[in-house]
């Protein structure tokens, strides 16, 4: 099913044009209204009328997180504040929060998106969607909530954390998709295992997970758990929440809504623009965004883009999955590792709980690397040699993945901490 | 005669061995022999309880991972060299022993000791040649 199919599956000649035609229009909006991107164009000697072509993005700045938290709380808004309806921000983990305005017209559009996501994940107006994204400022929650709205399902806003309720609600009402983090995926997996319920027993049949890194081998593990089609949600605060970009059910990639969203992928290292087909990083900026328009927005994210033919018959442009982040990347005796590399790893190994944690120490003036997954049924055993064998097993499995040695800690089940929003993975404790 | 034994993870941690000990005694549970094999990163305790099935649904209740596998026990003249006959006899028919541990009650004039072949069938035959006691589950649940 395809919820918007001119849109969705427009010819490239159409595409482009609509693309130039908005992306002339947002730089002229962002540079006329956002005190911030005058000075920034003007400090590069480029105008809005330099954009002739959709090629000479290029010649404009990048807006980086750094940015936007400088003009926090309202700088980055094009129009005047009483035109903005709603805002949210980002969490704040790593310092002040970004906030995200929108007007009518943006709201509209997010709904538009994740009613294109959600369609993409098989749902209708007869769904019932559970939606455990957390609602509130955080963007996941009310982003489903408008695009299941816009479709006319059932949404159930039962946001985030109460795993008892989750459970309950799920078998009682029946739902039909479920949205929330991978991480929380698994765990509700995990409990309604341990209650005895079978996968017959409850009636989801997708569900569209994001708002953290995950990989194929996790995929497996919660399709098979749920007996569900579980497909790849991507977006940030920053552009717009969730609806940026996501998978149809032939699991080949991401599309990017790039009527909305024009992406481009650079090297983080130079900043040059990098052709289709090679990874680098995710820049992206929004075509449509009149609240706050941003131009070339660095995400982080590491990825490839993709203009292949899908056989869903979408022309959207696709995206990989996510392979790790540009500053949470971690850098072991020189040695670049990304935490879903090591998942990847652990993954593959028959009878490891997907639960682990990473932890980065820095003893002799060396980094090193400790791995803690926990101990289950299969890899136990009576004899030392054995579970010897196991913990060596698994570093020479995340040895081929990484290319570095690591100690592998074998702790208790149930002791490594689960989360209701986005897993704590690695703790570094060096002091860089 | 094999006896059943079960195995418990124990994370190198401050209290998990007493947590486990402590979950077994709340169930009222009694431990007729036991053994902890310890390295740097963590350990795994063994031991011979009467009801083996109760105390791996206690302890799996309380997050333990716990095996249950097949062991021998065996009676040893308590005297010097008791030890040393029956491990020769083994030693002489190539059979490797795992691990061996001593229980704390007697049996009569004589020791108890659990020990674990790498082939359990065929340490149980090379002892029986040999005229060595194998004690069944009963003797040794009704101590």
């Amino acid at each position: 099913m395809i919820w918007n199919r001119k849109a969705e599956c427009m010819s490239a000649e159409e595409k482009e044009e609509l693309q130039l035609r908005r992306l002339q229009e947002v730089v002229k909006l962002a540079y006329e209204n956002v005190n911030y991107y005058k000075k920034r164009f003007k400090d590069l000697n480029v105008h809005p009328d330099d954009i002739e072509t959709l090629d000479d993005l290029k010649k404009l700045p990048f807006t980086t997180k750094t940015d936007l938290r400088d003009a926090y709380p309202f700088g980055m808004f094009a129009v005047p504040r009483d035109e903005i309806v709603e805002v949210h921000t980002t969490s704040g983990t790593t310092g002040k929060p970004t906030v995200s305005g929108y007007t009518q017209k943006d709201l509209d559009i997010w709904g538009e998106v994740m009613a294109r996501t959600l369609t993409m994940a098989g749902a209708s107006k007869k769904d019932l969607i559970q939606n455990c994204y957390g609602y509130g400022l955080f963007t996941g929650g009310l982003g489903v909530h408008y695009g299941a709205q816009k479709i006319g399902a059932t949404v159930i806003p039962i946001s985030a954390g109460n795993t008892q309720r989750q459970i309950q609600i799920m078998q009682d009402f029946g739902s039909t998709i479920l949205t929330c983090t991978p991480s929380y995926a698994l765990y509700l997996s995990e409990v309604l295992q341990n209650q005895g319920v079978e996968p017959e027993e409850i009636s989801l049949k997708s569900g569209v997970f994001g708002a953290e890194m995950w990989t194929e081998e996790m995929r497996e593990e919660i399709e098979n758990r749920f007996n569900i089609s579980a497909l790849n949600v991507y977006g940030l605060t920053e552009i717009i929440g969730p609806g940026v970009a996501q998978e149809c059910t032939k699991k080949s990639g991401l599309h990017i809504f790039d009527d909305h969203f024009y992406p481009e992928i650079i090297d983080p290292e130079n900043l040059k623009t990098l052709p289709h087909g090679e990874k680098g990083e995710l820049v992206l900026t929004t075509l449509t965004r009149e609240g706050m328009p941003i131009i070339r927005f660095r995400t982080r994210d590491i990825t490839t883009l993709r203009q292949e033919k899908c056989e869903c018959g979408r022309t959207h442009i696709k995206m990989d999955r996510i392979t790790g982040r540009s500053d949470d990347m971690l850098k072991i005796r020189g040695v670049i590792v990304f935490p879903s590399q090591i998942e990847r790893a652990i993954l593959n190994i028959k009878g490891l709980e997907p639960h682990y944690q990473i932890i980065v120490t820095q003893p002799h003036h060396l980094d090193e690397l400790e791995v803690q997954v926990e101990a289950s049924n299969i890899l136990f055993s009576d004899e030392v040699k054995h579970i010897e064998d196991v913990k060596k097993n698994i570093e020479d499995h995340i040895h081929d993945e990484i290319g570095l040695r690591v100690n592998v800690t074998l702790v208790e089940p149930q002791s490594l901490p689960r989360s209701n929003g986005k897993a704590v993975r690695v703790i570094d404790r060096r002091n860089l | 005669m094999k006896l059943k034994q079960i195995s418990v993870f124990l994370e190198n941690r401050k209290g998990r061995l007493w947590k486990a000990l402590n979950v077994l005694s709340e169930a009222k549970i009694n431990i007729r022999a036991l053994s902890i094999a310890d390295t740097s990163e963590f350990g795994i305790l063994r031991m011979i309880v009467p009801q083996p099935n109760k105390a791996i649904n206690i302890l799996e209740e309380n997050n333990f991972v716990v095996k249950i596998n097949d062991v021998i026990a065996v009676a040893v003249p308590d005297e010097p060299g008791g030890l040393d006959r029956i491990l020769g006899i083994l030693n002489k028919s190539d059979i490797n022993v795992e691990y061996l541990y001593a229980f704390v009650e007697k049996k009569g004039e004589q020791a108890m000791v659990v020990l674990k072949t790498e082939d359990i069938d065929a340490g149980i035959k090379e002892l029986k040649d040999g005229n060595i006691t194998i004690l069944s589950t009963e003797e040794i649940y009704n101590l």
